[in-house]
């Protein structure tokens, strides 16, 4: 493990601020109103299916980065997560692809 | 990982008053097991969620999606959940600093913050029950819908218990500043339950609204 990484991960009490969390909160907040805005707006209906998910993967990239502290902890921990994001990717195509 | 070995030559009851157990890897035990319990269960809600997805619209008799959900009342339950997670955020930050009547006070806000979005979610189950006349046996999409639902309501609710536990022993003042890990990773797996709240949210409601 580098030097880097071990100061990252014992250091552990480095995350964010109170103004970064409120800051994520605030932006929570707004991603949800435009979220549940943009389902109403006809013009988007063509392409509501990706403007919803690419909503809500940077409401779910903002918690996991910040809330979660993965932008400031141990890169061991993205790691471990990312691999269980890949697989329940894998788990999602494989199901879809047996029962649909 | 040479933890068996390194734990045994700790003190007994080390782990017990708080002293972080180190992997080889130079990261305490309890977030690498905490992150690998939330890399199994982003793998179990997956399977969750696209079995909804595969057979939400397979059912012969109603009701179906499109008529049921109920967009407003669950976008505020969403919002409670988002702002739960800040005020966990706030307290690992406190508990980081030392502060335990502050961890105590957060910790207390965000189990009230769950109860608001319990409250809301079981009254959207009643008013499905009693005024669409589904059940989990109703059809396809009721016995999907409760269980995904039914399977997210318990995550929060062990992690109102589990989020109890530690504002208890924050109030009472032993939750000291060298306890922190486990205020961090009770807001792991608080986080981890809203985030799956995000896809839910998407998934099961807005995507439905929108007749995607």
């Amino acid at each position: 493990m580098g030097e880097r990484a071990m100061d990252r991960a014992h250091a552990g009490h480095a995350h964010a601020g109170t103004r970064e969390y409120l800051k994520v909160g605030v932006m929570l907040f707004v991603l949800t109103v435009v979220e549940v805005a943009v389902i109403y707006l006809e013009a988007l209906r063509p392409v509501l299916a990706p403007v919803l998910v690419g909503l809500s993967a940077w409401k779910f990239l903002l918690v996991a980065s910040v809330f979660m502290h993965l932008k400031y902890d141990s890169r061991v921990y993205s790691g471990f997560f990312a691999v269980g994001v890949v697989l329940a990717i894998l788990i999602a195509l494989a199901v879809t692809a047996i029962l649909a | 990982m040479s933890h068996s070995s390194h734990a045994a030559s700790m003190p007994a009851g080390a782990a017990a008053h708080g002293h972080e157990h180190h992997t080889s890897l130079g990261i305490p035990n309890h977030k690498l097991a905490t992150w690998l319990f939330i890399a199994s269960e982003s793998m179990f809600f997956a399977a969750l969620i696209t079995t909804y997805m595969v057979f939400r619209y397979r059912s012969v008799v109603g009701p179906h999606p499109d008529e049921v959900v109920n967009i407003p009342l669950t976008t505020v339950s969403t919002f409670i959940l988002l702002m739960s997670s800040l005020t966990m955020a706030l307290g690992v930050s406190a508990a980081q600093r030392g502060e335990s009547k502050a961890v105590g006070r957060f910790l207390l806000f965000t189990i009230l913050g769950g109860i608001g979005f319990l409250v809301i979610q079981f009254y959207e189950w009643w008013h499905l029950a009693h005024h669409y006349g589904l059940t989990w046996n109703t059809n396809i999409f009721g016995s999907i819908f409760y269980i995904l639902t039914g399977f997210h309501k318990a995550h929060v609710i062990f992690g109102m218990i589990w989020l109890a536990v530690l504002a208890v022993s924050a109030f009472r003042g032993t939750l000291r500043r060298e306890h922190a890990v486990h205020v961090d990773v009770a807001g792991l797996y608080w986080h981890f339950v809203d985030v799956v709240w995000i896809v839910i949210f998407t998934v099961v409601f807005l995507l439905t609204e929108a007749g995607v």
